[in-house]
């Protein structure tokens, strides 16, 4: 079979960063489920990402897919200690805010709002770009998260004191390095393997 | 090649027992599948879609666009290594110092976000160098370029040429999970070092 590009004909796609719940449709053949192996369903992590076909296409290299949600899970879901939940999604909503990535940027700003309880400096993020004001604390949080994510990366000594000024010790600095990092692999396959489809009418 | 380091620590020259190496144990799960994740890219069960000198040399043109040098040398003395390698890496490196640029930049989708549209190099290369890389990695290169600097430009004609190319569906999830991979890689290390030097 020849592999064909997937151009989906899509209205009124998302042109704004919202943190409403928009969707996903791939550019390339996502793997059907009924041709999803054991091996895949291991890949997926959690077997309910069949449904997605963001995960779905990313299943053609199973290794890769399993490693990268096991990296992706500890970095943003072991919050016993270090970095609030809430400021390491703060740290993907601002590197998915540089690089521009509409669909990473709504998913997470909602995480980021949800567990901060501060969604209007979340939507200012979004609205008014990585410049926004949003306090001391949050906003060394994303100058930190941009210079991570610039290419080639800025981040430097002035980031850290900066961040420890702001009062973080250095085990949160690191899972802030971490998810920053990590949203610099996220944004790059979820912007170059298919684009972001709208919010279901209400 | 790769069953004794850990890649992380050998880039970022992190020494056992040093606040650093502290640091990065007590997250176990996140260093143990950041490991893996370069392993599963970089010594891989299946190479029939992506081959061994093209992921190094992917890796070295990645690494040399974001003008890191140690991560730069490692790739490209494992592309060194591969058929044609020294071949390649002449080409690529030099390649790669032509066209660095300073990202993200790019457009956004037509709409209130277009007057952050930034405009910035894009790689086309030219035949001297098409012919020494071949087709298929060329047009991986102009890709991986992409995705480096300008990954909200992506699109489905970006993908088609890739197509054309010669790559498999399959063949541009790994060119973008290896890419996309890099850019984390690099930025951990990166990062790490700094906060273990401030």
């Amino acid at each position: 079979m020849t592999d064909t590009i997937l151009e989906p004909a899509i209205e009124n796609p998302p042109v704004v960063f919202t943190q409403d719940h928009i969707g996903w449709t791939a550019w390339l053949q996502p793997l059907a489920e009924e041709d999803l192996s054991d091996r895949h369903y291991e890949a997926l992590v959690d077997k309910a990402r069949a449904k997605s076909s963001y995960f779905a296409l990313l299943a053609r290299d199973p290794d890769i897919l399993q490693a990268r949600t096991k990296t992706d899970n500890d970095i943003f879901y072991n919050t016993k200690d270090g970095l609030p939940r809430a400021e390491r999604e703060l740290s993907a909503t601002a590197a998915s805010r540089l690089n521009g990535c509409i669909l990473c940027a709504s998913v997470h700003s909602r995480f980021a709002s949800q567990h901060s309880k501060r969604p209007e400096d979340v939507q200012k993020l979004l609205d008014e770009g990585v410049s926004a004001d949003l306090g001391e604390r949050w906003n060394a949080i994303v100058a930190a998260s941009v210079a991570l994510s610039a290419t080639p990366p800025v981040f430097g000594t002035v980031h850290v004191e900066r961040l420890r000024k702001a009062g973080l010790t250095d085990e949160e600095i690191s899972d802030l390095i971490h998810s920053a990092s990590f949203f610099n692999w996220a944004n790059r396959l979820m912007l170059s393997l298919g684009e972001p489809t709208p919010a279901a009418a209400a | 090649m790769t069953d004794t380091i850990d890649i992380i620590d050998h880039l970022a020259g992190i020494q056992p027992e040093t606040k650093t190496a502290t640091l990065r144990d007590r997250r176990p799960v996140t260093r143990e599948h950041a490991q893996k994740s370069w392993l599963a890219l970089f010594a891989p069960a299946e190479t029939s879609e992506v081959s061994l000198a093209e992921r190094f040399a992917i890796a070295t043109f990645a690494a040399s666009l974001h003008a890191e040098p140690q991560t730069t040398a490692f790739y490209a003395e494992k592309l060194a290594g591969s058929d044609n390698g020294a071949v390649l890496l002449s080409t690529i490196a030099t390649l790669a110092e032509l066209s660095r640029a300073e990202g993200p930049y790019g457009n956004y989708p037509a709409g209130p976000l277009s007057p952050e549209n930034a405009a910035g190099p894009v790689l086309a290369i030219g035949e001297a160098d098409r012919a020494v890389l071949g087709t298929k990695l060329a047009a991986g290169l102009e890709h991986v370029h992409l995705l480096v600097f300008r990954p909200r430009d992506a699109s489905p004609t970006a993908l088609q040429k890739l197509l054309s190319a010669g790559w498999s569906t399959t063949g541009i999830v790994t060119l973008s999970q290896l890419v996309s991979f890099l850019a984390f890689q690099i930025r951990v290390v990166a990062g790490l070092k700094t906060l273990a030097a401030a």
